[in-house]
């Protein structure tokens, strides 16, 4: 049980970060431009998918920088060639704009891909278990995609506080018209974030391609998840998107770890229903199925008791 | 230029197409009318490369046993349809439609239960409902026990074994490996998962009792991103074989994770192959997958399986023939038409009860008259590439058979209550 | 007089179509029409009219269908209760009691907010549909036979004609009691607090209230529906409740254009015929639908009823006929730049097969035959590019009522 319960931990932070990696550009975005991208979970397929095409000619190493380059290209022209063009329309065509993105980049890579899952594997330089823990490998690949992850909150969060760039990115998302004022160029700052962003989405993309399956339904799953994450965390806030990756990764691990449900919880309280009782099925729910469901679960109950989430200083 | 001008016209093609879509624009000229057969399966969607390898195998098949010698019934060729179910409920029923609005007597589908289920009991209501009509249903994959047993159909002929028929041998194979003692069952949370995990439990109980079962978890279908917290579970379980009824995705998923974790057990299953999972799996699933399958794919011994495979292959360089038992379900339609000599599905349904024809692979394969169940030789496979001849996705890697159980020690008493109709 | 011409043709056409379509397949697309006619306008009672754009619309389609399914089968188990024309009023009623439970939190914002709770809940239902076995009857769905209940006139409803009969007036009686909604005070008041909710406020309505009451008859029509759509298919499954199929419902209100109440009918008989004859003829049709979304976001924010609306004023003034030169002088290069669009992709997604487009085999994996079509492409561009300040400058005058 407490084997479980370290490898439950171990992993539900590996998935929290890889969720942040996701959610951060996300939550720059939305802070930036007001708008919930849609297509952000498309943009980590997509950086998946050139990985590993690019990879197919070049190797792991070199695919893993140009892969996100490419997307991130992808993103900025999006926002500049359709987003701007919708901005106009307000957020609800915004929001179904990038709607329409991701239903269109999802078709394209069915198309274009396949429909099958593609055999894309971690580098064989990473391909060896680092440790063993209770009888159980800890992939190396895993160790790297968790520095890597680190690495990247703590340059990101450098670079917002420390360098010019970043102070006029903070600056932007709370005084737009201030910071246009003083002669910064707005439009350029939301393409060049848009792109970062859609480049951040991208790098968790190719990290997690060999892990997690690269394949077309990759997006879908992890896309609405990743909406839970940025509205629980507080839309805009980085530091309530990491706790709140990092919340949702650990929920879900452990949801799966524990072997609780209903049926304890009745045998615990004393309670007894017969096997045919017409609720059959709600008696008999278990915390790993339920797993997949508590994002949701936890996303509404954000919405109607702390609407700001856990770090918002704005609303929708 | 031609080409350009051609092309100028086409807006109105299409204009014109879409206007005619309803009317059936397959003229029938003065050539003998085709026999045709519409494959309802997904051919767009998640699920797209299982439909169209199915379909590609289908029309193969066809092209290849009679339309290239001439047609059948005395020279009526043979046309396959592909119509896209999108791997739903509702668009099947549409599908069904769109065949019979096209006269087609012949339904082939399979992936899937759920549409399955579907559409024998939309064909069952159809054919009530209008005995002018009548189609019949040739099921080649959709493994459901309750389709040939409580929900059974006159007009539903199933030529893949059951999931029980599947489980026994496996459960077979499982019982006959004296390293065995722990073992993990894992599947999707729906009915073929549930399904999977209740035969196993019951059958290992009567087969070896010595055997534990230390876990059984069932995991939302297609939402799991991550098997590694299931994995630790069946790490931290000591299991010694794991027995799962994933599909797509979610195989490949639990199989990486297992492999991630180090876990050297067998893994049991039904689903491992082809179409980009025996790639994807490659070296990792090397003699750890043991499948459990219809369909011989090595080592084969009988020239015409050979030769098809191979004239397969020229054909389809990409494609893999996956599923004889497709070409085994034509062979058996076209023998019960020739036996009726007539296309109308309820004669033809008549020939086919109990008919015994033989596969590409010499086998017998026998169509119970009682529940319209296909009896044919279950083979358990083991994912390598040390003996294989025809391998899978062009990686070097596919299933070496280890165990073959003949058709008549896979027979299971019918449970099928028919209402059998009449002329 | 003049406002009951549409209706006239509305229920003439909703007469004379099957007798047009008289096939098997004919009436199932004109049946799953309806369905689509009255599911897209029950959504544009939200995002068109009461401004809240929902992601999780098909939760109330699907539970109404459920409960329709849930009845059939009640009747092929313990005989006939009730006549089958009412299942759909069931099916409303389960929708709009789910509506009205779910508003009663979700409707408290607009805006993102509730486009997040209205995904949210569509996932946790979506997710919970293929738990609750009981219920949703997981993967395989709830299957009844509809043409148990008591005979109606004549009638047993085992022939899609006759479930179209029901379709039919079904539709026509909801598309109208949702156009008459539009009139009330009530339908006004969602207009206006959609436009400004705190003015809204301001003058004393209680902005809650108002969406909550949009949102329950939005459910309603949503049930009823799914409850159609029950009757029409005999089995519900999960399927029907998916995000997918809510997703699908924004597509056809937004194509059609959520700013008229004629839009969503109009994208909901569009998009039933992509998805029923367009997805025959490529595996590509998704794609092209997304794409086509899409560019109506971005240029087409009044959909495809904007457009059509945009020829009322030219025409008003007898100046429609100007327009048709330069529009056929723009069609020609735009049309073949489309199609070589088309044919390009379709050849990338055949890898190095042949592809018959509209009739033309491409043989694949020819370079000479890819650079053709780029050129084709690039030239008709051109010419399309070409044309449009003729087409502008025609349009001005056409609107403007200046005659060359």
């Amino acid at each position: 049980m407490i084997d479980a319960l370290i490898f439950a931990t171990l992993n539900g932070l590996l998935t929290g970060l890889l969720l942040f990696l996701l959610a951060s550009g996300l939550t720059l975005i939305f802070s930036m431009m007001g708008v919930l991208n849609f297509a952000h979970a498309s943009f980590h397929m997509l950086g998946a998918y050139c990985a590993w095409s690019i990879g197919q000619f070049t190797g792991f190493w070199p695919a893993l920088l140009l892969a996100p380059l490419l997307v991130g290209g992808l993103g900025a022209l999006v926002e500049r060639y359709g987003l701007r063009h919708v901005h106009r329309a307000g957020h609800v065509a915004e929001l179904v704009f990038t709607f329409g993105l991701a239903f269109v980049i999802e078709q394209a890579v069915q198309s274009f891909w396949g429909p099958d899952t593609k055999n894309y594997q971690p580098p064989a330089l990473l391909d060896f278990p680092l440790f063993t823990l209770f009888g159980q490998d800890f992939p190396a690949y895993k160790a790297f995609m968790l520095l890597i992850s680190l690495g990247i909150f703590i340059g990101l969060y450098a670079v917002l506080t420390r360098t010019r760039t970043g102070l006029i990115i903070q600056a932007a998302t709370t005084h737009p018209q201030t910071v246009a004022s003083l002669g910064h160029n707005l439009p350029l700052l939301h393409t060049l974030v848009f792109g970062a962003g859609s480049a951040l989405a991208a790098l968790a993309g190719v990290l997690a391609g060999p892990v997690l399956g690269t394949f077309p339904g990759m997006a879908a799953t992890l896309g609405s998840i990743v909406f839970v994450i940025v509205v629980i965390g507080g839309l805009g806030s980085l530091t309530g998107a990491l706790l709140a990756s990092l919340l949702i990764g650990l929920l879900q691990s452990w949801a799966i770890a524990v072997d609780l449900g209903m049926p304890d919880l009745l045998h615990w309280l004393g309670v007894e229903f017969p096997v045919d009782h017409p609720l059959r099925d709600i008696w008999r729910l278990n915390l790993p199925q339920l797993a997949p469901v508590l994002p949701y679960l936890l996303l509404v109950l954000m919405l109607i008791f702390r609407p700001s989430g856990l770090f918002g200083r704005r609303e929708g | 230029m031609k080409r350009i001008t051609r092309l100028l016209c086409t807006p109105w093609t299409l204009a014109c197409l879409l206007a005619m879509s309803d009317s059936g624009i397959h003229a029938a000229g003065t050539k003998p009318e085709p026999v045709r057969i519409a494959m309802i399966d997904p051919q767009s969607g998640a699920f797209a490369a299982t439909g169209e390898t199915a379909y590609l195998q289908l029309l193969f098949a066809a092209d290849y046993f009679y339309n290239a010698h001439g047609g059948i019934l005395g020279g009526r060729p043979i046309e396959v349809i592909a119509l896209d179910n999108k791997a739903s409920v509702a668009d099947t029923q549409q599908q069904l439609r769109r065949a019979i609005s096209q006269g087609i007597q012949y339904i082939v589908s399979g992936n899937g239960s759920a549409p399955a289920s579907a559409l024998s009991q939309a064909i069952e209501r159809h054919n009530r409902r209008n005995p002018g009509q009548r189609v019949l249903f040739l099921n080649y994959a959709a493994v459901d026990p309750v389709l040939t047993g409580a929900d059974c159909s006159f007009w539903h002929f199933r030529f893949d074994s059951d999931s029980d028929m599947k489980m026994e041998v496996m459960t077979r194979a499982i019982a006959a490996n004296p390293d065995i003692h722990r073992v993990y069952i894992i599947g999707q949370d729906y009915s073929f998962g549930t399904a999977v995990a209740a035969s196993a439990s019951s059958m290992l109980a009567s087969k070896r009792p010595d055997i534990e079962i230390v876990g059984n978890a069932l995991h939302p279908i297609g939402q799991v991103k991550d098997f590694t917290p299931y994995v630790s579970k069946i790490v931290a379980s000591r299991a010694d074989a794991i027995i799962t009824g994933n599909w797509g995705a979610d195989m490949v998923a639990l199989a990486r994770s297992i492999t991630d974790a180090g876990l050297d057990v067998p893994i049991y299953t039904f689903y491992a192959a082809y179409d980009g999972i025996t790639a994807t799996l490659g070296e990792a699933g090397k003699n750890r997958i043991r499948l459990v399958h219809n369909d011989l794919a090595n080592p084969l011994t009988n020239e015409e399986h050979i030769a098809f495979n191979r004239a397969f292959k020229a054909r389809y360089p990409d494609k893999d023939a996956s599923q004889p038992r497709i070409a085994t379900m034509l062979t058996m339609l076209v023998s019960a038409m020739e036996q009726a000599g007539t296309t109308d599905p309820f004669s033809v349904a008549l020939a086919m009860e109990d008919m015994r024809v033989t596969n590409m692979d010499g086998e017998q394969v026998w169509m119970r008259g009682s529940d319209h169940q296909a009896f044919e030789d279950l083979h358990v496979s083991v994912h390598t590439n040390s003996g294989i001849v025809f391998d899978a996705d062009n990686s070097g890697f596919g299933l070496l058979a280890e165990l073959t159980v003949p058709a008549q020690e896979t027979v299971r008493p019918s449970s099928c209550q028919m209402a059998r109709p009449t002329q | 007089m003049r406002h009951l011409l549409p209706w006239g043709i509305f229920a003439l056409s909703l007469l004379l179509l099957p007798w047009l379509f008289p096939s098997v397949l004919g009436i199932s697309i004109l049946n799953e029409m309806a369905i689509a006619i009255v599911f897209a306008l029950s959504y544009n009672m939200l995002l068109g009219q009461g401004g809240m754009l929902s992601f999780g619309h098909a939760v109330y389609f699907g539970l109404g269908g459920f409960l329709a399914a849930h009845a059939m089968l009640g009747m092929e188990q313990d005989g006939p209760v009730f006549s089958v024309t009412l299942i759909p009023l069931v099916a409303g009623i389960g929708g709009l009691l789910a509506a009205l439970l779910i508003g009663s939190f979700s409707t408290r914002r607009a805006g993102t907010s509730f486009a997040m709770i209205s995904l949210g809940l569509g996932e946790l239902l979506a997710a919970l549909s293929l738990i609750l076995v009981g219920f949703f009857g997981g993967e395989a769905g709830i299957s009844g036979d509809r043409s148990l209940g008591p005979d109606f006139f004549g009638f047993d409803f085992a022939q899609d004609r006759q479930v179209y009969a029901l379709a039919a007036v079904w539709t026509f009686a909801s598309t109208l009691l949702m156009y008459l909604f539009t009139l009330t005070p009530a339908g006004r008041m969602a207009n206006a607090v959609r436009d400004n909710p705190e003015r809204a406020a301001f003058l004393g309505y209680r902005v809650q209230r108002v969406r909550l009451l949009s949102f329950v008859v939005s459910g309603f029509f949503a049930g009823a529906a799914g409850g159609l759509f029950a009757l029409h298919n005999e089995i519900l499954s999960a399927q029907s409740l998916s995000t997918a199929n809510s997703g699908n419902v924004l597509l056809m209100a937004y194509i059609g254009g959520i700013g008229f109440f004629i839009g969503p009918i109009i994208g909901a008989v569009l998009l039933t015929l992509i998805n029923s004859v367009l997805s025959h003829y490529t595996d590509l049709w998704l794609l092209y639908l997304g794409i086509s979304f899409v560019l109506t976001v971005m240029f087409l924010p009044q959909g495809l009823t904007g457009l059509l609306m945009m020829h009322v004023a030219p025409w008003r003034r007898g100046l429609l006929h100007t327009l048709l030169r330069p529009y056929l002088r723009t069609a020609v290069p735009a049309l073949l730049c489309v199609s070589g669009l088309l044919a390009l992709l379709e050849t990338l997604h055949h890898q190095g097969e042949a592809v018959i487009f509209l009739g033309i085999s491409l043989p694949g994996g020819q370079a000479s035959n890819w650079l053709a079509i780029v050129l084709i492409i690039t030239l008709a561009a051109l010419d399309w590019h070409r044309s449009l300040p003729a087409l502008r400058a025609a349009w001005q005058r056409a609107t403007r009522g200046e005659t060359p």
